[in-house]
C-alpha cells in the first residue's frame, strides 16, 4: 500500500474490509517486494549480467576453438545435406525401360574400432589405411538397382535394394522407404529386384523366385531428362560395433546375376564409377568385376541417405550453446541460492513473514522473480550466442545444419525456460536447506553432475534427472535410414526437447511443493 | 601451533554438521559406487570396463560433500563473525589456516578411507554377478593388488586434496555460496565442456588440466595408455590446484580485514 494513500479505519469491520483489500492485491505486491530485494543488491544484478555475458563468451570461445572443417557437402533435392557415396555400375537409358537383377549374396566387413576409444573424442577412427578388416555387415548396407538423371552427387534418384538387416526396400530422394520382402539375402534366399521407368514414374518390384513379382512402391521424379543413368549399386555406411561410441568405415560386396535390361540402351556396355564424396569409406572400397554377360561382383562403401550429425564429425553448432548454458547455470544456481538463503542469515526473513504472513506466497514470489530474471538473461544470452556462434563456426569451415525458425525459437525460449526453472528449483532448495553451501551443492549435484556421467553416451541420467532439460537445445535431424551415434556431443539427446524440459519442470514443482510444506511447518 | 590445532579441532568437532557431513560423504560414496556397480551390464564379458574405477564411481558425488564440509569450516566463521574472535586469539593468520587444513585433512582422510574401503568391498561383491569378475577374465578387486591399491589410496588422497582446494577457495572468497559454486563449477563443469568441445586437442588438454578429470586418473587400473594424463601426474595436477587455492587464500587472509 502506497504511503500517500492513507486509509481511515473506523471500526473492526472497516479493518477487516481493508485487510481483505490488501490481501487481494497481495501477490503483485509480493512480487514487487521480492523484485526490489533482488534489484537493490548491486552484486546480484552484476552477477546476473555476468551470467549472460559468460554464456555468450563461452559459446563464442567454444565455437572459435572448434576445428571441424568439412569439404563441400552434396545437397539433396530439397537443398538439405545428404550422404551420396557408392559404387555405381551403370548404362544410359533413353526413354522408358526396365532393369532386372538377382542378388544372391551380400556380405560386409569393417575396419576395427580403435581399442583406446578414450571419451570418443580423442581418437579418430575414420579410415585407417592398412588396418585389417573384420567381417560384419552394416544394417543399412545396400545393394540393388538405382536410377538417376546423372552421376553427380545429390541428384534425384529412385532405387530398389536389399539391405544388411532391413530386408528389401524401395527408397527415393532420401525419404522414408517402402519395405519389400523381409529377411536376409543369401544363396538359399536370393532376391530378384526390378526397377521400371515410365516417364517420370519409377516403380520398384521384388520377387523371391523371378517369376512372381510384387510391386513395392512408386516414385515420381519431377523433370527427369529423357536419358537417365540406370544400373547396379553397392554401398555400406559406418559400422557401429556393439558398445562402440563411434562408427568405422565398412565395405559391402554383392554378387548380381540374371541381369536383363529392356528399353533403349544406346551404348550397350557397362561403366563402373565410384561416386565418391566426403563420406568416410573403407580401404579398397570400390571395385567391380564382370563375371559374365549378366553377372557382376561389386563392392562399395558409403551411404545414400539423409545426413545426420556425427557422420562427418561435423561440429554440432549447439555444442557451443551447451557450454555457455552450463556455465551460466552455475551463476544462476549461486544467485538463486543467495536470493533464497540470505534473508535467513540476516534475519530479514522474520520481517518478511511478519509483513506477509502467507509464507507460501512469499516463496512463490521469490521463485517467480528468480525464475523470470534467469529466463530473461538466458533467452537474451542464447539469442546472442546463436548468432555469434553460427558466424564463427561458418568462418571456421564447419558445416552447419540448416536451422528452421521454429527450431531457433525452441532453443532460445527453451534455454531461457531451462535457466528459469533451474533458478526456481534452487530457490526451493535454498528455502528447504537454508545453508547456502549445502543448497548450492545440492543444486549443482542435481543440475550439473548427472551430465558428467551421462552426457557422453546419453544414458538414462540425461532422461530422468534435471539435466534432461539440455535436450531442449537439440535441433538436428534424426533419420530412421541411418545408424549413427545419436549421443549428446553429436547433438542428440535421449529424450525429446519439450519432454526434457518437462522433466526439469516436474523436479521444480516437487521441490517448490516440498519447500512450501516445510516452510509452513518450521519456524523462520 | 598446538593451541591452534586444538582450537580448530574443538570448533569442528563441536559442530553437529561436521559429523553428519563426514558420515554423508562416506555414505553417498559407497551408495553411488554400489549403484554404479549394480548398473553395469556385461553379459558376454569383454567390455572395456575398469572394475576398480566403476567401484569408485561414488567419489564423483562424495567429493561434493567433502567440498561443502571444507567450505563451511571457513565460511561458517565469517557468517557468524567468529572469525574475528579466532584471529584475535591467534594473530598469526597463516597458522590458523594451516591448523584448519591439518584438522580437515585428518578428518577427510579418515572418512575417505571408510568410503573407499566400503566402495571397493561393494564393487568386489557386486561386479562378479554382472559379468565383471575373475571368472570373466578380469582381475579380482583386492586392496592388495598394486593398481587397485593405487586407485584406492589415490582416491582417499583425492578427497583430501578436494578438501584443501575448497578450503583455499573458501578462505579467498568467504561467501559460502560463491566458494562452493566456484569449487564445484571447477570440478564438474570443465569435464562437460571437454565433452562438448568440438576440438579433440582442446578437449584432451582440458581433461589434462581440469582438477576432476586429471585427479580421477588415479582410479584407472586398465587402459592406462588411453588416459589423458598418467595417474600420479593427474593427482599432481589436482595437488597444484589445491596448493594454488591455499596460497591465494592465505595471501588474501593475511592482507584483508576480517
Amino acid at each position: 500500500m502506497k504511503p500517500t494513500r492513507r486509509a481511515r479505519i473506523h471500526d473492526r469491520d472497516d479493518l477487516r474490509h481493508h485487510l481483505a483489500a490488501w490481501d487481494r492485491g497481495g501477490f503483485s505486491r509480493q512480487l514487487r517486494a521480492e523484485f526490489t530485494k533482488f534489484r537493490t543488491v548491486r552484486a546480484w544484478m552484476i552477477a546476473l549480467c555476468a551470467a549472460a555475458a559468460v554464456f555468450v563468451l563461452l559459446s563464442f570461445l567454444s565455437a572459435f576453438e572448434s576445428r571441424a572443417p568439412v569439404p563441400a557437402l552434396p545437397a539433396g533435392p530439397g537443398g538439405e545435406a545428404v550422404s551420396d557415396t557408392y559404387m555405381f555400375v551403370h548404362q544410359a537409358l533413353a526413354g522408358d525401360g526396365t532393369l532386372t537383377a538377382r542378388i544372391n549374396s551380400l556380405s560386409g566387413a569393417h575396419t576395427p574400432s580403435s581399442p583406446s576409444s578414450g571419451n570418443g573424442f580423442g581418437t579418430s577412427s575414420h579410415g585407417e589405411p592398412g588396418s585389417r578388416l573384420q567381417p560384419g555387415l552394416a544394417p543399412w548396407a545396400k545393394a540393388g538397382i538405382i536410377l538417376e538423371p546423372d552421376t553427380r552427387q545429390g541428384t534425384d534418384y529412385a532405387a530398389v535394394m536389399v539391405t544388411g538387416s532391413h530386408g528389401v526396400q524401395m527408397q527415393y530422394n532420401y525419404m522414408p522407404d517402402s519395405p519389400g520382402l523381409a529377411g536376409a539375402v543369401g544363396s538359399s534366399s536370393p532376391r530378384w529386384l526390378r526397377l521400371a521407368r515410365v516417364g517420370d514414374v519409377i516403380t520398384g518390384y521384388d520377387s523371391a523366385d523371378g517369376s512372381r513379382w510384387t510391386e513395392i512402391g512408386t516414385a515420381r521424379l519431377t523433370s527427369l531428362p529423357r536419358t537417365v543413368q540406370v544400373g547396379l549399386f553397392v554401398t555400406s555406411p559406418l559400422y557401429f560395433a556393439a558398445g562402440a561410441g563411434r562408427g568405422t568405415p565398412s565395405v559391402a560386396t554383392a554378387s548380381f546375376d540374371h541381369i536383363s535390361a529392356r528399353g533403349e540402351f544406346p551404348r550397350r556396355s557397362w561403366t563402373g564409377d565410384p561416386i565418391a564424396g566426403f563420406y568416410p569409406t573403407g580401404p579398397s572400397a570400390s571395385t567391380w568385376q564382370q563375371r559374365s554377360a549378366g553377372a557382376f561382383t561389386i563392392s562399395g562403401s558409403g551411404d545414400i541417405a539423409p545426413l545426420v550429425g556425427d557422420i562427418i564429425s561435423a561440429q554440432w553448432a549447439g555444442a557451443s550453446i551447451v557450454n555457455g548454458t552450463i556455465v551460466a547455470l552455475l551463476f544462476v544456481i549461486v544467485l538463486a541460492t543467495l536470493f533464497a538463503t540470505s534473508e535467513y542469515r540476516r534475519g530479514l526473513i522474520r520481517t518478511t513473514f511478519a509483513a506477509s504472513p502467507r509464507r507460501g506466497r512469499v516463496l512463490a514470489a521469490k521463485a517467480a522473480i528468480a525464475g523470470s530474471l534467469a529466463f530473461a538473461a538466458g533467452a537474451i544470452a542464447t539469442a546472442t550466442a546463436e548468432v555469434i556462434t553460427r558466424h564463427v563456426l561458418a568462418d571456421n569451415g564447419s558445416y552447419l545444419f540448416p536451422q528452421s525458425e521454429p527450431a531457433l525459437a525452441q532453443v532460445i525460449i527453451g534455454t531461457g525456460l531451462f535457466l528459469g526453472l533451474a533458478a526456481a528449483l534452487v530457490v526451493a532448495l535454498g528455502t528447504m536447506l537454508r545453508r547456502s553451501a549445502v543448497a548450492v551443492a545440492a543444486g549443482i549435484i542435481l543440475l550439473v553432475l548427472p551430465g558428467i556421467l551421462g552426457s557422453e553416451s546419453g544414458n538414462w541420467l540425461m532422461r530422468y534427472t534435471p539435466t534432461a532439460a539440455f535436450a531442449i537445445q537439440a535441433t538436428l535431424p534424426r533419420s530412421s535410414l541411418v545408424t549413427s551415434a545419436y549421443t549428446p556431443p553429436n547433438g542428440y539427446f535421449p529424450i525429446s526437447p519439450w519432454a526434457g524440459l518437462a522433466v526439469l519442470a516436474a523436479y521444480t514443482a516437487i521441490a517448490v511443493g516440498a519447500a512450501l510444506w516445510l516452510l509452513r511447518r518450521r519456524d523462520a | 601451533m598446538t593451541e591452534s590445532l586444538h582450537a580448530e579441532w574443538t570448533k569442528l568437532r563441536t559442530l553437529a554438521s561436521t559429523f553428519w557431513l563426514l558420515l554423508a560423504a562416506a555414505a553417498v560414496t559407497v551408495a553411488v559406487s554400489a549403484a554404479a556397480a549394480a548398473a553395469v551390464r556385461c553379459p558376454s564379458g569383454g567390455c572395456a570396463d575398469d572394475p576398480a574405477k566403476i567401484s569408485l564411481t561414488g567419489i564423483d558425488l562424495g567429493q561434493a560433500v567433502v567440498a561443502v564440509l571444507a567450505v563451511m569450516a571457513v565460511s561458517g566463521e565469517y557468517g557468524t563473525g567468529m572469525i574475528r574472535l579466532t584471529l584475535t586469539a591467534t594473530p598469526r593468520r597463516l597458522t590458523v589456516l594451516a591448523a584448519k587444513a591439518a584438522v580437515l585433512t585428518c578428518l577427510v582422510l579418515a572418512a575417505g578411507t571408510v568410503a573407499v574401503l566400503g566402495s571397493l568391498l561393494a564393487g568386489g561383491l557386486i561386479l562378479p554377478g554382472h559379468g565383471i569378475g575373475p571368472s570373466h577374465g578380469y582381475p579380482a578387486i583386492s586392496a592388495g593388488d598394486g593398481p587397485v591399491l593405487r586407485a584406492g589410496f589415490g582416491s582417499v588422497l583425492y578427497l583430501a586434496l578436494i578438501a584443501m582446494l575448497s578450503l583455499g577457495a573458501a578462505t579467498a572468497m568467504r561467501e559460502a555460496a560463491v566458494a562452493i559454486g566456484a569449487v564445484l563449477g571447477l570440478l564438474y563443469v570443465l569435464p562437460i565442456i571437454a565433452v562438448f568441445a568440438g576440438n579433440a586437442t582442446l578437449s584432451r588438454h582440458l581433461e589434462q588440466i581440469a582438477p576432476m578429470t586429471a585427479g580421477l586418473a588415479i582410479q584407472a587400473t586398465t587402459g592406462l595408455n588411453g588416459l589423458p594424463i598418467s595417474p600420479w601426474a593427474g593427482l599432481g595436477v589436482l595437488a597444484a590446484w589445491a596448493a594454488g587455492a591455499l596460497v591465494l587464500g592465505g595471501l588474501l587472509l593475511r592482507s584483508r580485514d576480517a
